[in-house]
């Protein structure tokens, strides 16, 4: 469905110390360097995957979801989705995507977002009786009944946010971008909207691509995650073979009673100590962890233990070291 | 069509709001065409050649300027479109299967006709209820004022089309500023809403004449009130549709070269 074949883009950006000298040189000669935002990306994505785009700020998730929405020109590169080259065939294209910014607003500021909703009905050219099912549908789901009839500029992020994918799904896209659709929403909202994006991409098989830097989004979402840094790909392939790979480091935390003598764990390095709780951290390729119980329990007297994984999160932290992409 | 006709729609109603500011435009734009006829009046009261337009023609000519300002005005900007492409939310105009051309060009004209549905009629009415010599006079017949109307519109579109090449130029300069000053002072000099072209020096009507911003405002103006005969202005119009398939052919072109290099700012 998406084939991306060596796709490049660089920036042009201007560049200058602060200060008045500064200043006054640069109105006679500019400097500028070339950031690569994009170096020679290549992936493919078959239908109803969702894929998680992540790598750090900077990284060039968002550029290359420009590129794919036919948004940008790469330099360099091909990329072909559901047979149209996004920036040449722009147009025919766009009306089968959806894209949601997740910073940014498609939403008339002033007026009902039902009145956009309507717009966007008539700029996509959605038959009314399609528009009808895919309002009710999206209405309902993400619960937007009450919210439809207020101006976008009195609605809460939450709640905008909520209208916002609402917006880019009328015209029943078969593959919508989402780019960082979690960004400051609370508990409850983010929650929402990754059971939408569940829900409808298992019942109407819409292919979808989320960039994120919440990792719960893409361990909630994604099977499969793509991660760049610098505008390279870097790893390509299932999140649980990544944790297999980089994640067999356990966290244990156990509480005991007062003992004010130091452990001593072979194998395990400790992340903090007091005279009633340890937390370990402890390579479970290594260590059998029944073991380390075993030698816990003979030094203190045990009254709580607990096990993780290691959170997603630093995996990720891990990797972009291992990369030097940080 | 049907999308260019909704966004239409839409930025009518929203511009339909502006109550309050219609308002002050009208008192605004009446201080103004006051001002204007004094002093015209006065340099008529003194004047030892004929003049070049009679005064009750010159008069029609100030308020028709007033009540259709916001056609005819090239500052009169929409700040959307501007921020629009500063700060980069132009990535959502890109991904609808429309042409942004035609899209912000409906957006436009929307604006302009909002805003002048708001302003022109009130002033208009007032206009010809003001007592001699301030009144405006009626055109010298009705094929005349179905002229005008033509020469108005297409003129708007004209205006509506150099006002586009403003916002084109923001996708290289980052800022509306410098082109919003040099379009907005030359194009009004040029259009006559500083001093009417007729009054101008004939090098200067020469100069005028081979660009197009007398046709959004000076030359509609005089065929309201005959100084330019019927069949002179029939040829005008065939120059104005001339001048508006040129500003449209090179809009678009020059749209076509700032999408291919454009750059989503603010990541």
């Amino acid at each position: 469905m998406i084939t991306v074949n060596g796709l490049s883009k660089s920036f042009l950006v201007a560049k200058r110390s602060s200060g008045l000298r500064h200043a006054l040189k640069a109105l006679f000669h500019r400097e500028y360097t070339v950031v690569k935002a994009l170096n020679d990306i290549s992936f493919t994505i078959e239908p109803g995957e969702i894929v998680g785009y992540i790598g750090p700020n900077g990284a060039g998730k968002s550029t290359t979801i420009k590129v794919m929405s036919g948004i940008l020109v790469p330099d360099s590169g091909t990329c072909s989705i559901m047979g149209f080259t996004p920036w040449k065939d722009r147009v025919p294209y766009v009306k089968k995507i959806g894209v949601v910014f997740g910073q940014r607003s498609q939403l008339w500021w002033d007026v009902p977002v039902m009145d956009s909703f309507n717009l966007l009905r008539d700029i996509y050219n959605v038959p009314e009786a399609e528009y009808r099912r895919n309002l009710d549908l999206l209405v309902e789901t993400l619960e937007l009944s009450e919210i439809v009839k207020t101006p976008v500029r009195q609605l809460s992020l939450g709640q905008r946010m909520r209208c916002e994918i609402a917006a880019s799904l009328l015209h029943s896209p078969s593959i919508l971008f989402l780019d960082e659709p979690t960004i400051g929403l609370d508990a409850v909202s983010k929650i929402a909207v990754r059971q939408f994006i569940k829900t409808i991409n298992k019942e109407k098989g819409v292919t979808i691509i989320l960039t994120t830097h919440d990792m719960n989004d893409i361990e909630a979402l994604a099977q499969r995650i793509i991660l760049i840094g610098n505008g390279r790909l870097l790893y390509d392939g299932n999140l649980n073979e990544l944790r297999s790979q980089f994640g067999s480091q356990k966290i244990v935390t156990v509480d005991y009673r007062k003992n004010s003598k130091p452990l001593n764990l072979p194998g395990a390095s400790l992340i903090s100590w007091s005279p009633e709780r340890a937390i370990l951290k402890v390579d479970a390729e290594q260590v059998m962890i029944s073991d380390l119980l075993t030698q816990l329990s003979s030094q203190v007297e045990l009254l709580d233990v607990s096990i993780e994984a290691q959170p997603i999160e630093d995996i990720i932290v891990q990797m972009y070291k291992e990369y030097q992409i940080s | 069509m049907k999308a260019y006709f909704s966004v239409f729609k839409l930025r009518l109603y929203n511009g339909l709001q502006y109550r309050a500011a219609a308002f002050a435009g009208v008192a605004t734009q009446f201080f103004w065409g006051f001002i204007i006829i004094m002093v015209f009046e006065a340099f008529y009261s003194q004047t030892l050649v004929n003049p070049p337009i009679s005064l009750p023609q010159l008069i029609s000519y100030v308020w028709l300027q007033q009540s259709f300002l916001a056609f005819v005005m090239l500052w009169f900007r929409d700040n959307e479109l501007f921020q629009l492409i500063t700060t980069g939310n132009i990535a959502y105009e890109l991904c609808r299967p429309s042409e942004i051309y035609d899209f912000w060009y409906a957006k436009l004209l929307a604006q302009r006709l909002a805003s002048a549905m708001l302003r022109s009629f009130p002033i208009l009415v007032v206009a010809f209820l003001l007592p001699y010599p301030y009144r405006i006079s009626l055109p010298p017949d009705l094929s005349t004022l179905f002229i005008f109307m033509a020469t108005l519109i297409i003129g708007l579109l004209i205006l509506v089309s150099i006002s586009m090449l403003i916002y084109i130029s923001v996708f290289i300069t980052m800022s509306p500023v410098g082109s919003l000053l040099i379009f907005g002072v030359a194009g009004e000099f040029f259009a006559g809403m500083v001093i009417p072209i007729p009054l101008m020096p004939s090098w200067l009507q020469n100069i005028v004449k081979l660009l197009p911003f007398h046709l959004t405002a000076d030359f509609p103006f005089r065929v309201y009130s005959g100084h330019i005969p019927k069949d002179e202005a029939l040829t005008g119009i065939l120059i104005q549709i001339i001048w508006l398939v040129m500003l449209v052919i090179l809009g678009k072109f020059a749209m076509k070269k700032a999408l291919r290099r454009v750059v989503v700012q603010g990541g």
